[in-house]
């Protein structure tokens, strides 16, 4: 029976370990759903992007006050979690701190000392973070699409990190023979004493507690990611690697409509012609009306989206008390985007018609008319997200598709195609204004 | 005024150091023809050898494209690809931001590559070749803020240019608090120029003008016809138009060189 904790340590880690690939493996079927687009050319500026914005964080201290504290974050987040392989090791040999010994007493002491100081900024960011969603109640954490579960899930996260880290400098506080070589303690010397009194056997059981439950949590934390608004700490890298590299103005142009323009513009094209052979599939559709209809990048944009608000905070239309928030795009489109994967799993790998799309079920064409095209949602982003492409993807259906411009959109681009210009003047007036001083 | 336009000059066997591509509200609108003229005016005391379409001249689509007309957008780049494709074009330059970043990056892969520049990059780009000075005392001391065009800033990443410029004028320029890339749009881009804003508690161009009334401006300085009707409009709204000013750049140039 003396292994029983190492077997039920084993395949508590397996399970956990099997879940979320399984999950992942969900993901990743979901974000192919969407449309190929080709995102294979100039590596070097890619990696260069993954490694300044995802790595490094670049455009996070844009907002000097969450930047930082993020980063304390996500750098103590990291470091700390080298402390889980050591975790790993001992829950599956049976071992105590195995890296004790082979690193040295004062080599340990200052990995672990770090890590206790690592772990109470990042104790202490956590606190401020959910402060300034539940006490200061910044305004972009308030908004209209962070009702319920989004709200939750916010702090669910930041109430994870408390535990975690507490449970870390609790599991070091309560180890006898750690306290007692009293190198690597700087935090949990402090703490110890909150223990005094208590029995070896106590103190032991504690310890044991605190360790379990603190990989137990970091087990469960890994799976809740798939279900909430955290996968950005993974998909950062892709989503970074991945994103346009084109100037933000530059939007891109169908090639579906350069074919159709072409044979228009071409005077030897016979408009009655047959189509060739191999051309009879069904006439491509223009435009977005379900997720479906994005591209690929699009839909890991969705699922890399970590609700932060810094896209809706800076966007005109929505500063301006419009329905349009670049956030509820991309929530929207996640959360179609799952319903979506959902309808295939239950229908045994086939997407049944559900009677529903993105486009009017989720997003309605009054935020997609209200956007400016200004792209300050796709410069605030932290990581790169494009909620401009989807907005124009979803105007092109509603334009090429169903012709539903607004009114006085629709008489603009009568004037284009009549006289060249968006309003009604004369194309041959067009040279007046040098006359008309 | 003296404007060759590209036919005249083929009809002489000549080509243009650069193409004027003037857009379509600097052809039509009043404002915008100002601003128009105003860069007419610096070309010519820089003795710069340019010409333009005239009628041949035709909408980018730029409007068209970002309303989800792909159709019409690619129809008018095929049009006016095959225009100037046929003067053999290598140069533009214009006064708007929107054509600036359609002709510049979207042209390209429908078989339009030319050099493009913003006005206010080409200006910057005379002063430093030594074809251009500018005066410096006639707007000495004016309080000025500048209002960067998204199609010019974010979406082209050009900041400095403008800015350039204005140093030149020997003006006090302070910045907006939200400036450069953080600058908030006029409210005009991606078609809203043609349509009534949704329903909401206030228009862009009120916010915006705000952001520029708070650095108690003497004239709000952009490069952008349509940034320069929606903040006229936000200044009007604000009731502001005896004390401040909206001035493109090429007009601020224009006015300190008393052209």
């Amino acid at each position: 029976m003396q292994y029983l904790p190492n077997i039920v340590f084993a395949i508590t880690l397996v399970a956990s370990i099997g879940f979320f690939v399984k999950n992942i493996r969900k993901l990743i079927r979901n974000i192919k759903l969407g449309k190929d687009i080709d995102r294979s050319d100039n590596k070097a500026a890619r990696w260069k992007n993954m490694a300044k914005i995802a790595l490094g964080q670049y455009k996070m201290v844009r907002r000097p006050v969450s930047g930082i504290l993020h980063v304390l974050v996500y750098v103590g987040f990291i470091i700390i979690n080298i402390e889980v392989l050591e975790i790993i090791i001992d829950g599956l040999l049976g071992t105590h701190r195995v890296f004790q010994p082979i690193l040295g007493d004062a080599f340990y002491g200052f990995l672990i000392g770090t890590f206790e100081i690592l772990a109470v900024l990042v104790f202490v960011s956590v606190i401020v973070f959910w402060i300034r969603r539940n006490v200061i109640k910044l305004k972009r954490f308030l908004s209209k699409e962070m009702k319920g579960w989004p709200k939750n899930d916010g702090n669910f996260i930041l109430y994870f990190e408390m535990v975690l880290m507490s449970l870390f400098i609790i599991m070091n506080a309560t180890d006898i023979s750690f306290q007692e070589i009293n190198i690597g303690n700087p935090i949990s010397q402090f703490i110890a004493p909150w223990f005094s009194g208590l029995s070896p056997e106590t103190l032991h059981l504690i310890e044991q507690s605190a360790w379990w439950l603190h990989i137990i949590g970091i087990l469960t934390f890994l799976n809740y990611l798939y279900y909430s608004k955290h996968l950005h700490i993974l998909l950062a890298f892709p989503n970074t690697f991945y994103a346009k590299l084109q100037p933000k103005g530059q939007l891109d142009n169908l090639e579906a409509v350069t074919k159709e323009v072409q044979l228009m513009m071409d005077p030897s094209a016979d408009p009655y012609a047959a189509p060739a052979e191999g051309e009879d599939e069904a006439p491509e559709k223009f435009g977005a009306s379900d997720v479906t209809d994005l591209n690929w990048v699009q839909l890991l944009n969705a699922y890399t989206c970590t609700e932060c608000g810094r896209c809706t905070s800076s966007c005109p239309a929505n500063l301006t008390g419009k329905e349009l928030s670049p956030r509820a795009i991309m929530m929207k489109t996640r959360d179609r985007l799952e319903e979506v994967g959902e309808n295939i799993d239950a229908n045994g790998g086939e997407f049944k018609d559900d009677g529903k799309q993105l486009l009017n079920d989720y997003i309605t064409p009054e935020e997609l008319w209200a956007c400016t095209s200004c792209n300050a949602c796709v410069q605030e982003c932290p990581v790169n997200i494009d909620p401009l492409s989807i907005i124009i993807d979803m105007r092109r259906y509603l334009v090429m598709e169903q012709s539903a411009a607004p009114q006085e959109l629709n008489m603009m681009m009568t004037n284009i195609e009549n006289n060249g210009a968006p309003w009604q003047y004369n194309q041959m007036d067009r040279l007046n204004w040098k006359d008309e001083e | 005024m003296i404007v060759p336009t590209m036919a005249e000059m083929m009809a002489q066997g000549k080509q243009p150091e650069v193409l004027f591509w003037v857009g379509a509200a600097g052809s039509f609108d009043d404002r915008a023809k100002k601003i128009t003229r105003a860069f007419v005016k610096i070309l010519h005391q820089a003795n710069v050898d340019f010409a333009v379409l005239g009628t041949e001249e035709s909408s980018t689509g730029d409007a068209a494209k970002r309303a989800g007309n792909e159709f019409l957008f690619q129809m008018q780049a095929v049009t006016n690809i095959e225009v100037l494709n046929a003067y053999e074009i290598k140069t533009i330059v214009t006064c708007d931001p929107h054509s600036f970043n359609t002709l510049k990056n979207e042209y390209p892969s429908l078989g339009g590559k030319y050099e493009v520049f913003h006005h206010t990059q080409y200006i910057k780009k005379l002063i430093s070749d030594g074809r251009l000075s500018v005066n410096d005392s006639v707007l000495k001391d004016k309080r000025v803020t500048f209002h960067d065009p998204c199609y010019l800033g974010r979406a082209n990443d050009e900041y400095e240019s403008p800015r350039e410029i204005i140093q030149r004028l020997g003006v006090n320029l302070t910045e907006m608090k939200r400036s450069k890339s953080t600058a908030l749009c006029c409210g005009a881009g991606g078609a809203q120029m043609f349509k009534e804003p949704e329903k909401g508690d206030k228009d862009i161009n009120v916010l915006r003008t705000e952001d520029a009334l708070e650095t108690n401006p003497q004239i709000i300085a952009t490069g952008c016809p349509y940034c320069n009707t929606m903040m006229t409009d936000g200044v009007k709204f604000k009731e502001k138009e005896e004390e401040v000013q909206v001035l493109d750049i090429a007009e601020l140039i224009a006015a300190a060189n008393q052209l």
